[in-house]
Parts: C-alpha cells; structure tokens; sequence
C-alpha cells in the first residue's frame, strides 16, 4: 500500500485495503453513496448482486467508453467486410459474367452487414472483459467473508479504499456507520 | 435496472411470485445446478437425447463414408431434408434472440426470467442447423473453399453475389453474437455460483469462467451498457439471418419461391416456430424444477400471444402466397398452388393448414393459454407445422417445375431421417448438460423482479 498517498491514515492504512460497509436496503446504500462522495472520497465503490440504476453515478463514475470502442468495431467490421469482397471480386481475382460490372456493391452489402454485427459485438464484448479489468481472479474485497457470501446473493456493499486522500480508519467507519451501514468491515490487502 | 417506483407494483402487473427477495430467488435458482441430487426426470431426458445423439452419429458416419448418395435426392429434386431441417432449426433459434434482445429493447420485464433458456435454445439450435450445411456438402475438410474466404491453392474465393455465401457469413455471425451474448448475460450468475459452491473443484471452474465478477457498481454500469448495446446489435442481426436464409429461395426462379413476401414471412415463421419451441421446453422444466415462481402462467400466456400474433401472419403469407399466385395469371405459379392443394404432397399441405393455421386459433381463447398442457399440445402442431411448411416449399416447388418430363418425387430416406431425428438428440443432450451445470433462469435480472429490488424513496439519478 503506497502510504504516502494516505497520509492521514498512516498508521492503519499500511496494513489495509479499506473498509467495506455492508446495507440493508438498496435506498440506504444509494444514500450512502451519495454522501460519501459528497464528503469528498474518490476511491469508492459499491458491491451489489444486481445492477442498481443511478449508483455507480452516485459514486461520479460515468464510464461511456463502451460505446465508442463498439462503434470503432461496427466501422472495422464495415471497411473489412466490403474490402474482403471487393478486394477478392474486382481486385485479385475478377471474374467477367455477362459484362456485368465487377463491383456489384448491392451484392457485397450482406456480407458487409454481417460482419459490421460481428466486429461490433466482438468489440463491445472484449471491451468490456477490457474495461472491467477482467479476468481478476484476485481482489482484495473477497478478503471479506461477507462479501464473499452475500455481494453475489442479496449482500449490498459500499468500500472505501484506504489510498483515498481523505481516508482514515476510525472517522470513516464512523461516516459508514452513522449513514446507516449494518456493519463496517476492514479489507485486508 | 432496480426501478425507483413511487409505487410498488400491482400484483396483476408482477411476473414473480410474491415475497421472493434477492436471497430466495439467488437459492431457489443457483440450487437447481449446486444440488447433489439430479432428480431423475433428468436423467430419463438425458438418457433419451443421448441415445438418439447416437443416431447422429451414425448418420453422419455413413454418410462420411458413403458419401450423400444415401440421402433421398434426385433429379428434379435437389434440395430436400437438409435445407428443410436447416431452416427449421435456424427459425426455432430465432425465439431465443427476439426474446433476449428485442424484447430488452422494449423494456419489456418479463423477458428476463425466460431469457437465458431461450438464449440456450438459441445456441444449441443453431448447432444442429449447420449440421446440415457441414455435411450436405460430403467431403466438408475439401468444401470449405467456396464457402469460406481463405487463401487457397487453387486461388478462388468464394462468390460474394451468392445468396448461400451470404448464408454462411449471416449463420455463423448469428451464433458467435449469440455465444457472446449469451455468455456475457452468465457472468454474474457464474459468480453467484463460485460464491455458494461448496466442493474446491466446482468453486475453481465457475471461478474461471466468472472472469472474477464481483458486483462492483462500476462493473455492472459497463455491464448494462455492454447489454444494451449488444442487445441493439443482435436486434438486426436476428431479422437478417432468416432474412438472407429466405434469399436462398426468394433469388431463384421456382415457381413458389421467387417471391417477395419471403422475408417477412420466413421471420415471422421463426419467431412462431422459436416461441412454440421455448414452450415446449419450459413447461415441463418450470414444473420440475419448482419454478412455477418464476416463469409464471403470465409468462406462458404472453409467449401463447407472441405466437398467436406471429402465427396469423404466417397463415397470412400461406393465403398471399396462393392470391399472387392467382393474380399474377403466370400459369406456372397457379400451377404450383393447385399442385399443392391436389398434388403428391397435398396431404402434407393440409396437415400443415391445419397445424399451423387452425390449431392456433385456439390460443384466442385465455383458458387454453392459461392451460399448460393445452399449451403444450399447441405447441407440438406448430413444431410440426413449421417443419412441413419447409417441406411444402422445398420438394412442391422442385417435384413439379416448368417441364412436365422432368417431374419426380422426393422422399426421405432412412439416413436423411436418422440424421434429422440426431440432430434432435444433439439438441436435447446439449440442453440437459446446459440445465444440470449452468443456471437455467437468469439469477440476477430475477433478483431485480424481487421485493428486494423495489426502492421506496424517490430518489433522483445523481
């Protein structure tokens, strides 16, 4: 853990990820979301075992970029897809039939269409395994025991990572608590 | 997707059983595969699919080796089971995309606890389609080269003018997204399972495949995302794919296949076929497996809708089929409308008007689709209407084309059967593994239908 980085919690935050602070109801977790970011903390996120609409903005994450690297496939897939049949029909091997004009484009936008999809699929898929850092067999929140069990069944978590400027161990789990967490447990590293 | 509502939702508007929170749905579910005890309907259904897999195997050996003579094709009729059985299993997949993909789009809630299946069904479907292309072909190690743009030895490519051409680049597009797809909506459930297995073994595997997936907020807002997007992707991709298979007939000049309505007709005929083939899966499974909660008579009464809407519009195509053929006064289609009304295959196309248009109709009536077994029994005409619609189009048409001395008649064979009714035990083997490892309703698009999930204070996106 680079202590420099969390001067306030030098003693602790040595030994610790965070804390993690464990909700009963998805209201109180979103308010609690909320308040965390607005006391200022930035290393931030919450466990939940389904998709809570508004919460990860609660937290200021807004990550789009899947959008963009889907629509750079879609265009990939475009230019491949009409430069294969093109490239094959008219270029490297051009096959004259009745005259007719080499480039039949109206012919080549299925196979264009086709792997448009596919290259845009495959991008936003891979992207996204990308994005969220995947495959991570190893993270320090599965250290706790309640968040093993429940963030995948009906547990609903908020973690604050020690590397946070405003983290220290002892007001923080009291900011957690008195936001109503039902518990507050420290992260081993 | 946890809705802020003001309100809870009404019961009559729910489609989940009430008092189900996110633990009960997270053990009712992931129990079904995590249980030491296979209850023995499994096995008996696994048993059966195996041993006609065996017929697969056999088929495909013989033909191997002796080549497609062995199929029932003659002159005039070179197409037969394989195409029909081809379009058939690609249509019964289109159900699966419509309802994770489409109906997503639509905001539609009740999709969600039938998804995954469907999305199964989707998968395995496809598997068994190209069945048919792989080995229609004979010697498929030689035959990919027109097929398939690689470089070769004899330096020719594929024609990208061909409708078949098109085919394989729609098929195989179709099942890699829905792989992906269907895979990307597993990984929070693969997680919901590495966190509830016991055994070290299992706890490893579903870890492996689960990516290490841990709820974060920041995760499940890509998540969502990546869904909705590859929901918006898979939406005209799956119109596409029976688009182009129609083109296979629809380019052509037979008479009963050059025509305009295929399309829509085709894509109609596969949500229909694909909805009727979801039924007859998840009836018998929801009562099994207890997940009566789940997949609720809302659920069956809807699809019975789906199909009903989509099944007039295939009675549609039938009837517009037989006006052009008339109103275009060209005699070779009048022809081969009459010819199927009072033809060799006439019996065939009235069990089919029968199957497929009459039978149906009983959906109109709620006590039927609220009836699961009456539901049931519907759904088995369609699945074998759908088949003899294609049957109908193919060797109709090719039995009795422009030149009376060259007419013929076409029947399967033994092996054009065995290799068919394989194909099924494919199908149901891969579904029987598919339920037994994997979680057959989604856990979590269920949870967010749970109590759980409903939020009481209005709350606004920050």
């Amino acid at each position: 853990m680079p202590d420099d980085a969390a001067p306030h919690a030098a003693t602790t935050a040595a030994a610790l990820y965070g804390v993690v602070a464990e909700f009963e109801t998805v209201d109180q977790l979103l308010a609690a979301a909320r308040r965390v970011h607005t006391e200022g903390f930035r290393k931030i996120d919450a466990y939940t075992p389904a998709p809570v609409h508004g919460l990860a903005e609660a937290m200021g994450y807004n990550d789009r970029r899947l959008s963009l690297l889907t629509l750079l496939g879609g265009l990939a897939g475009c230019v491949a897809g009409f430069g294969l049949c093109y490239w094959t029909s008219v270029i490297d091997y051009p096959v004259n039939t009745g005259g007719r004009p080499l480039n039949s484009w109206p012919s080549f936008i299925v196979p264009t269409f086709e792997t448009t999809i596919l290259f845009a699929a495959l991008s936003c898929f891979l992207g996204l395994i990308l994005l969220c850092g995947f495959p991570q067999p190893y993270h320090p929140v599965f250290n706790v025991a309640a968040v093993r069990e429940r963030a995948t069944s009906n547990g609903l978590f908020l973690a604050i990572e020690a590397v946070d400027p405003r983290f220290d161990h002892t007001a923080t789990r009291q900011l957690l608590e008195s936001a109503g967490a039902k518990d507050v447990y420290d992260v081993e590293p | 997707m946890l809705e802020k509502a003001k309100h809870a939702d009404p019961p009559e508007t729910r489609f989940i059983a009430p008092g189900h929170t996110f633990g009960s749905v997270t053990e009712k579910i992931s129990s079904a595969v995590l249980t030491k005890r296979t209850p023995v309907s499994w096995f008996i259904g696994f048993a059966v699919g195996f041993a006609l897999l065996q017929a697969l195997a056999l088929g495909v050996t013989w033909i191997l080796v002796r080549g497609v003579g062995l199929w029932g094709l003659n002159q005039p009729v070179g197409w037969g089971f394989a195409i029909i059985n081809f379009v058939w299993w690609i249509g019964i997949g289109h159900a699966g995309t419509l309802i994770s993909a489409i109906l997503l789009l639509l905001n539609q809630k009740w999709r969600m606890s039938i998804s995954r299946a469907a999305e199964a069904m989707t998968i395995f479907a496809v598997m068994c389609a190209a069945m048919f292309p792989l080995f229609h072909t004979g010697r498929p190690w030689l035959a990919a080269y027109w097929l398939l743009p690689y470089p070769n030895t004899m330096s020719l490519w594929p024609n990208f003018r061909s409708p078949l051409v098109w085919d394989v680049f729609a098929v195989s597009t179709y099942f890699t997204v829905s792989l992906v797809f269907w895979y990307t909506g597993l990984i929070p459930d693969l997680a919901s399972l590495r966190d509830r297995a016991k055994h070290r073994l299992l706890q490893i595997a579903y870890g492996v495949l689960s990516l290490g997936w841990r709820g974060s907020a920041r995760d499940w807002q890509r998540y969502e995302l990546a869904s909705l997007l590859l929901a918006g992707l898979s939406t005209p991709l799956v119109l596409s794919v029976h688009t182009v298979v129609s083109f296979d007939f629809a380019t052509s000049l037979i008479p009963g296949w050059h025509a305009t309505i295929f399309p829509p007709y085709f894509v109609a005929g596969a949500i229909y076929a694909g909805f009727a083939m979801v039924l007859t899966l998840m009836i018998p499974l929801r009562r099994i497996y207890g997940f009566e909660d789940f997949v609720t008579m809302r659920h069956l009464e809807n699809m019975a809708k789906v199909m009903l809407a989509t099944g007039l519009i295939v009675f549609y195509g039938y009837q517009m089929e037989a006006f052009f053929a008339w109103y275009s006064a060209n005699p070779y289609e009048w022809f081969m409308m009459k010819n199927r009304w009072t033809g060799p295959y006439a019996y065939l196309y009235w069990t089919l008007i029968f199957c497929n248009g009459v039978a149906p109709q009983a959906l109109w009536f709620k006590k039927i689709r609220t009836t699961p077994l009456l539901l049931f029994g519907i759904c088995m005409f369609v699945n074998v209407g759908m088949w003899i619609e294609r049957f109908i189009i193919v060797p109709t048409s090719l039995s009795r084309d422009f030149m009376p001395s060259s007419w013929g008649i076409y029947h399967g064979t033994r092996w054009d059967w065995m290799v068919f009714v394989g194909t099924m035990g494919l199908f149901l083997t891969c579904f029987y593994l598919f339920i037994r490892v994997l979680p057959m309703l989604s856990i979590f698009e269920v949870r967010t239908l749970s109590t759980s999930a409903v939020a009481k204070e209005e709350s606004g996106h920050a």
